[in-house]
């Protein structure tokens, strides 16, 4: 606990709890999505921070594609036992039954299948009114107008161009029947700033974000790990071991590695500031086409 | 290749995080009309504190080819004009946030839309900013729509504002023709009530003065733009007002912890505090201050806790819980500014809800009591209001609603209003005043109060606190100060220690409860003279600097003038004019401050007065020069409507 009471990290924690309870006090049946991620880490500390002594009041939602890291699984199971939480995780079954997979589907039809219809499934299935997300207005440039707390239609879509004027810290939580709320308490944090509160606050991450001697292939100009044997090797391309790390965590075979030796909290940090590459760029399914994230957005993705 | 080069650690990880940490803040919003270059300024903004990553850049260049309007160039503007619509329109349709940060600050820029019927944005924007950039083309100097921004800032409460003479490329760097938009600038925005307000050229498509000064601006001796916006001091408006805490959340983990969850908004609140719930005037102790971190014993404007209190009271979400002395207003009518932000009119008497901190309630308009032209700041009679009208309104609620004006408190002042049908966001308000319901109080009764008592006498009614040791000159000055302020023409009263102990406090002795009695009660009887519309100047010892912010409390922001008469013990004691110390010293007079009873010096007073040496004529000046150049003491508020 090295933090100022006045500094820019506690102020972006009081906000976020704020946030994390208006949507508990004014909602019936919210959720949070956790994603394993980094960033869903520090979103979950929050809401510890937020409800204490109680626990959060809502369970956790895993959209589990079936090609998540297995070190993500392991993790998430571990952070649902330590903290006493609700998980709920759901799978696409008819996608799972119709074999989709990054490979033979492209990663656009796969993301909008596994992850974006799966999610929408699950929300209409569990009749959740609000859900929490990690996203962050700094990520890209159609995030940066995303409301606190964003409207969707009982179809899940979203109308950047009806949003409701977010002034102040008062957020309207009012909807009708089967519409929701996506609800954003990460909006005004900058990656670095979810890295300087990991650290100083001590939160537990997965450990592929720490540098390690990983079996990798380069495609596309992308480092891809074979974390099982499901990944198809194309002609040529040949499995080297090297020292890499993730800024950033998806689906295995979408998400891109960065070599690295940065294998503590600190060595992270250090190459955050000398970075000079923007971390969705890991992610390959932002670069279908430039508006790709407005467009999945629209369609109900986070 | 997504390769990143091994860690240098030339620099020390944790000196760097402390320095990161000690960074201070500033939320700003720019506006400006579509072609004055408002995007073009935040990606420079961007791009030259190096918050542009290389695979952004590299699609910038790409959408550059694609949807640029610079030729040639990178345009900066595709950087912000995120969404797809906007880049093909070429303009800007709502608001977008966007981070950087320089050595000394972190900024949020909100960048808010000019077009008129985007009215709306400019407000969101404006509700959590504390400066605006109000953007001209130099060619065409200030237009009605900057007059429009200038007014939405102020209205919304945003104290500082800069003006940015951007394109000063296209005029050759015209320095004659930037010193007429600044002369227009000032004789227009003296009508405001900004902290401060600069007026700076620059050019941000090439760059010239936004982070670096330029040759080609050599004439210019002001600061960049980048500069001003780190040194600007903004303050924190919350800090010196009262405690407010709306209950977000009750926390009831089992039945033997019930927390109230929620953020403090204004002042500060300690373990031991007497609190009251304001709409039921229940009163308990706080008996924790409960974090996932362990207790705290106190807790400042701006940080979520849960507070537990020493008596089961019934507290829900929507209840605010505030200081004994110091509530917030509570009542079921109320008096506000309301900017509409909805295609479907406002009409009086239709049912909405609003909802203010943690609370919603159902209410209505129930009078227009005038329309404000943003444009000629104008009043006019009006039935109904449309989309981004500004109006002055009456509302009643179905219940009353504990709450402060905007001017004190940001947070408990400011509301929404939402269509009980659609749920939308119909309209934001910011509260001027209370009205009471009492049936029997007519409504011009609540004209005659304190601004318009303090407007017949021609002056903004205030306190002069002075603090310090006995035989520190405080009441030697302050009777000096009245008489300078007499001859100014202003209403003055002075409440001396020495005197309200010979009447209204003769049965208060010396121990620190009676002490703490004794400022309390000069601090009720001070507000009241201030209600009164009068200058009241106060020359109490106050040692202790829980009484001085007590009375600072009770007060709306800068109405408390705290003058810290700095004379030293050892001075003070050789003047002893009342011979006072040579008692204390032989024992014949116990509790003496400055010899067995502390005396706290104020930390951040607003004048802090260093006798030695001087004159009381010269130290008298010196306040009624002070007081004058802050426009303390000025002619009746500038506020424009």
């Amino acid at each position: 606990m090295g933090i100022d009471s006045h500094s820019h990290l506690r102020r972006l924690e009081n906000e976020s709890i704020h946030i994390i309870r208006e949507v508990a006090a004014e909602f019936d049946n919210p959720v949070m999505l956790y994603s394993i991620g980094k960033d869903s880490a520090v979103m979950l500390h929050l809401a510890l921070k937020a409800f204490y002594p109680s626990r959060p009041p809502f369970p956790l939602l895993h959209v589990d594609t079936t090609w998540k890291f297995k070190e993500m699984i392991s993790f998430r199971d571990h952070m649902v036992e330590k903290h006493g939480l609700d998980l709920i995780v759901h799978t696409n079954e008819e996608g799972v039954k119709n074999d989709i997979n990054p490979f033979d589907h492209g990663s656009s039809n796969y993301t909008h299948i596994m992850k974006t219809e799966a999610l929408k499934e699950a929300l209409t299935k569990y009749k959740f009114d609000a859900a929490f997300g990690g996203a962050r207005r700094d990520e890209e440039k159609s995030r940066a107008k995303e409301r606190v707390f964003s409207f969707r239609s009982s179809s899940h879509g979203w109308d950047p161009k009806n949003q409701r004027p977010e002034l102040w810290s008062l957020y309207n939580g009012r909807i009708a029947q089967s519409e929701s709320i996506r609800a954003f308490p990460l909006s005004n944090w900058t990656e670095l700033d979810i890295w300087q509160y990991i650290l100083a606050e001590g939160i537990e991450i997965v450990p592929l974000y720490f540098a390690a001697k990983r079996p990798v292939v380069e495609r596309d100009g992308s480092l891809l790990v074979l974390d099982d044997d499901r990944f198809r090797l194309e002609p040529g391309e040949k499995v080297e071991h090297r020292n890499v790390r993730f800024r950033t965590l998806g689906c295995y075979p979408l998400t891109g590695a960065v070599e690295s030796d940065a294998d503590t909290l600190e060595d992270i940090v250090s190459e955050m500031l000398i970075a000079r590459t923007s971390e969705r760029s890991g992610r390959l399914i932002d670069h279908d086409s430039s508006g790709s994230i407005e467009k999945k957005k629209r369609e109900g993705y986070f | 290749m997504n390769k990143i080069a091994p860690v240098a650690r030339a620099f020390d990880l944790s000196d760097y995080i402390s320095s990161q940490e000690s960074k201070s803040f500033l939320r700003f919003l720019t506006c400006g009309s579509v072609d004055d270059g408002k995007s073009t300024l935040i990606g420079r903004l961007l791009y030259d504190t190096k918050l542009v990553f290389e695979d952004q850049l590299a699609a910038l260049e790409n959408d550059s080819r694609k949807h640029g309007t610079v030729a040639d160039d990178i345009d900066l503007a595709l950087l912000v004009d995120g969404l797809e619509a906007e880049r093909e329109q070429g303009i800007t349709i709502d608001v977008a946030y966007r981070f950087f940060s320089t050595e000394k600050r972190k900024f949020i820029v909100a960048d808010t839309p000019g077009h008129e019927q985007y009215t709306r944005n400019m407000a969101t924007g404006a509700s959590t900013a504390d400066l605006a950039i109000l953007l001209v083309d130099v060619r065409n100097g200030l237009l009605t729509q900057t007059r429009r921004h200038a007014f939405i800032a102020s209205l919304l409460g945003v104290r500082h504002v800069v003006l940015a003479v951007n394109k000063i490329d296209l005029v050759d760097y015209d320095q004659k023709r930037f010193e007429e938009i600044k002369a227009d600038f000032e004789s227009f925005s003296s009508g405001f009530d900004f902290d401060s307000s600069e007026v700076i050229p620059l050019s941000a498509r090439f760059g010239d003065n936004v982070t670096a000064p330029s040759e080609n601006l050599s004439w210019f001796s002001g600061p960049t733009l980048l500069e001003h916006l780190e040194e600007v001091e903004v303050g924190h408006e919350h800090s010196e007002s009262a405690f407010r805490f709306p209950v977000q959340w009750v926390n009831r983990p089992n039945l033997d912890f019930r927390g109230y969850s929620g953020t403090v908004r204004g002042g500060t609140v300690k373990v031991g505090d007497e609190i009251v719930v304001a709409q039921s005037g229940k009163t308990s102790q706080i008996e924790k201050i409960v974090t996932m971190d362990g207790d705290l014993l106190r807790a400042d404007d701006g940080q979520s806790v849960t507070l537990t209190l020493a008596d089961e009271i019934d507290i829900s979400r929507g209840d605010i819980l505030a200081p004994v002395h110091s509530r917030p207003d509570v009542s079921d009518q109320f008096a506000a500014h309301v900017i509409w932000m909805s295609e479907n009119a406002m009409l009086p008497g239709r049912p909405y809800l609003l909802k203010v901190g943690t609370k919603t309630v159902g209410a209505s308009v129930t009078e227009i009591k005038h329309k404000i032209d943003v444009n000629t700041f104008d009043h006019h009679a009006a039935k109904q209001l449309s989309l981004n009208e500004i109006a002055f309104c009456n509302l009643a609620l179905n219940e009353s609603i504990a709450f402060d004006p905007y001017e004190a408190n940001r947070d408990t002042g400011s509301f929404i209003l939402i269509d009980r049908m659609t749920n939308e966001t119909v309209a934001a308000g910011m509260i001027w005043f209370g009205l009471r319901r009492a049936t029997n109080v007519h409504r011009q009764a609540l004209d005659v109060n304190k601004k318009a008592r303090g407007g017949q006498k021609g002056q903004t009614p205030a306190v002069l606190w002075f603090t310090g040791l006995s035989g520190s000159g405080k009441s030697t000055i302050a009777n000096a100060v009245e008489q300078k302020l007499l001859g100014l023409g202003r209403h003055t009263y002075l409440l001396d220690g020495d005197n309200i102990r010979h009447g209204l406090n003769k049965d208060l002795g010396f121990t620190d409860a009676d002490r703490v009695e004794n400022i309390r009660r000069v601090a009720e009887t001070s507000k009241l003279f201030v209600d009164a519309g009068l200058i009241t100047l106060v020359s109490f010892i106050s040692p202790f600097e829980a009484e001085r912010q007590l009375a600072r409390d009770l007060l709306e922001p800068g109405e408390f003038f705290e003058i810290f008469v700095d004379t030293s013990l050892e001075e003070c004691e050789s003047r002893d004019p009342k011979g006072l110390y040579a008692k204390a010293r032989k024992g014949a007079i116990s509790n003496f401050t400055g010899i067995d009873s502390a005396y706290e010096a104020p930390a951040a007073p607003e004048l802090h007065l260093k006798t030695k040496g001087r004159s009381v004529d010269s130290l008298a000046d010196e306040i009624v020069d002070r007081l004058l150049e802050d426009g303390f003491i000025g002619s009746d508020s500038t506020w424009v409507i």
